[in-house]
């Protein structure tokens, strides 16, 4: 079976997860956003391409950035755009997840981004929409339960390519809940494709999924440690919605122990950057010093979204 | 086509141009081509406004047909467009929709005063109401649309024509 994001001719359709995703696209999706980021600069903000497309982003979860950025990369390649907070509307009523969908393809949609708190529903709508022959609509993953965050790792690796140019000298730590973080998965699986040579992960035993050792990284339960000497610090937020049980103490203590501190920083290289996804928890993954500190490079990751987005829109609805 | 002496059209495109500037006049190349020719003609006609360049990847007309551009590269307008004399720059004038869509690009940094084309060659083939206020040949007959023209640069620089056949 072929993967369900690539088109018979190998491009891309959907963008569904980064793993298995070849370097080539990886890479061609990275080219391609470099000149998007030129457009928020100019007197007219915005491009033509999707000129009468329709966008419905659907979000069956909460999420202000995520939507406000795809939002704006939709508007920016003038899209029109829809946005269906789904966990307030018709599902409440009972309408079935590709009910859902069938009634907005009746509105033409031309692409759905979907951000769904369980893993996999992407992947079901974009199989829904080969089965019933409609590969014209393109489906984008904004997040879906533990799975996957594609864009978002997308975003990462075009800031660290910004900063860094090169992905084959680097040593990149992700530190903090990744057993709850389908940013980390997606981090993962696009660091090791572009050939980053060394991924630390760093965090408790109770938020490191177990034989993490496979997909290929070195895994750190002393914070020091894993952060001596590295490029690249990406930290996770604490996903307290996400847990069941106690798998903490508190979050003071968890400070104490995880947070990213100016003196913790002070162990990887003096060029390091310091990245987050948002939104932070000041004082419980990170300190608010290092979070507004010149190591930081958050609130562009944030601006490199948006031309992200708005590569992979028009790469989509060009195919 | 090889008679084609680009490194002769381009001295004497530089001659038609000469009297029709002033030191404020702004050039626009358009990617690849049309880059080189203006980075050539801003030195040899000693403007004084940094140089821009378009890539027109993002106001294409066929992007409904044929996708998006491999590998599109940055716009840069690194003057102020609005009430400029500027001159957009290509190799080669073909069907007049590279210009078209150089053009809207432009309009969205603001409204120069005026805007006219330059060109090495005019190949025909026009299918919008497009045309060139410098151009320093213009091919007897349109080339077929199976061929395609363009300028290449070598090692140091030296130009040349190149005829293609699909």
């Amino acid at each position: 079976m072929r993967d369900p994001q690539l088109n018979k001719h190998g491009e891309l359709q959907h963008l569904l997860t980064l793993d298995g995703l070849p370097r080539e696209i990886l890479n061609a999706i990275l080219d391609t956003a470099a000149p998007f980021t030129e457009v928020a600069e100019r007197e007219v903000k915005k491009l033509p391409l999707l000129r009468g497309k329709s966008i419905f982003n659907l979000f069956f979860e909460n999420s202000t950035r995520t939507r406000t950025t795809f939002e704006i990369a939709a508007k920016r390649l003038s899209a029109d755009v829809v946005n269906l907070n789904v966990s307030t509307s018709s599902t409440a009523k009972g309408e079935s997840l590709l009910d859902t969908v069938d009634n907005l393809c009746a509105m033409q949609a031309d692409m759905f981004v979907v951000r769904h708190a369980a893993s996999g529903a992407p992947v079901l709508i974009a199989q829904h929409l080969q089965n019933t022959g409609r590969d014209h609509i393109h489906v984008i993953n904004a997040g879906d339960g533990r799975h996957a965050h594609p864009t978002q790792g997308l975003l990462d690796m075009y800031t660290i390519r910004h900063y860094k140019r090169e992905f084959t000298n680097l040593t990149v730590a992700i530190v903090g809940d990744v057993l709850h973080s389908r940013v980390a998965r997606s981090q993962i699986g696009a660091l090791r494709t572009l050939g980053v040579p060394e991924i630390r992960v760093i965090g408790p035993k109770t938020l490191l999924p177990t034989a993490l050792e496979q997909l290929g990284v070195r895994v750190f339960h002393d914070m020091r440690e894993g952060l001596k000497d590295v490029d690249v610090v990406m930290m996770l937020r604490l996903q307290n919605e996400r847990m069941n049980g106690a798998l903490l103490p508190t979050p003071q203590e968890f400070y104490k122990v995880w947070g990213l501190t100016a003196e913790k920083l002070a162990l990887a290289r003096p060029d390091a950057i310091v990245m987050h996804p948002g939104p932070m928890n000041r004082g419980v993954e990170i300190d608010s010093a290092v979070a507004d500190g010149a190591q930081a490079v958050i609130l562009p990751q944030v601006t490199f979204g948006i031309a992200v987005r708005m590569a992979v829109m028009s790469m989509l609805a060009g195919q | 086509m090889s008679n084609l002496d680009a490194e002769a059209l381009c001295a004497q495109l530089i001659e038609q141009m000469r009297p029709q500037v002033s030191a404020d006049t702004a050039l626009v190349g358009i990617h690849t081509g049309g880059v080189w020719l203006a980075e050539r003609l801003h030195l040899a006609l000693g403007l004084k406004q940094p140089l821009g360049a378009i890539d027109v990847s993002f106001y294409r007309d066929d992007y409904g047909s044929k996708g998006l551009h491999p590998q599109p590269q940055r716009t840069e307008i690194p003057f102020n467009v609005e009430g400029a004399h500027v001159i957009i720059v290509d190799d080669v004038l073909y069907t007049g929709r590279t210009t078209r869509a150089a053009l809207n690009e432009l309009f969205d940094f603001g409204r120069p005063a005026c805007v006219e084309l330059a060109v090495l060659v005019d190949r025909g083939g026009r299918e919008l109401p497009i045309g060139a206020r410098y151009c320093a040949h213009t091919l007897p007959q349109p080339l077929p649309a199976s061929q395609s023209l363009q300028l290449e640069r070598a090692e140091d620089g030296t130009f040349a024509l190149r005829l293609i056949d699909a």
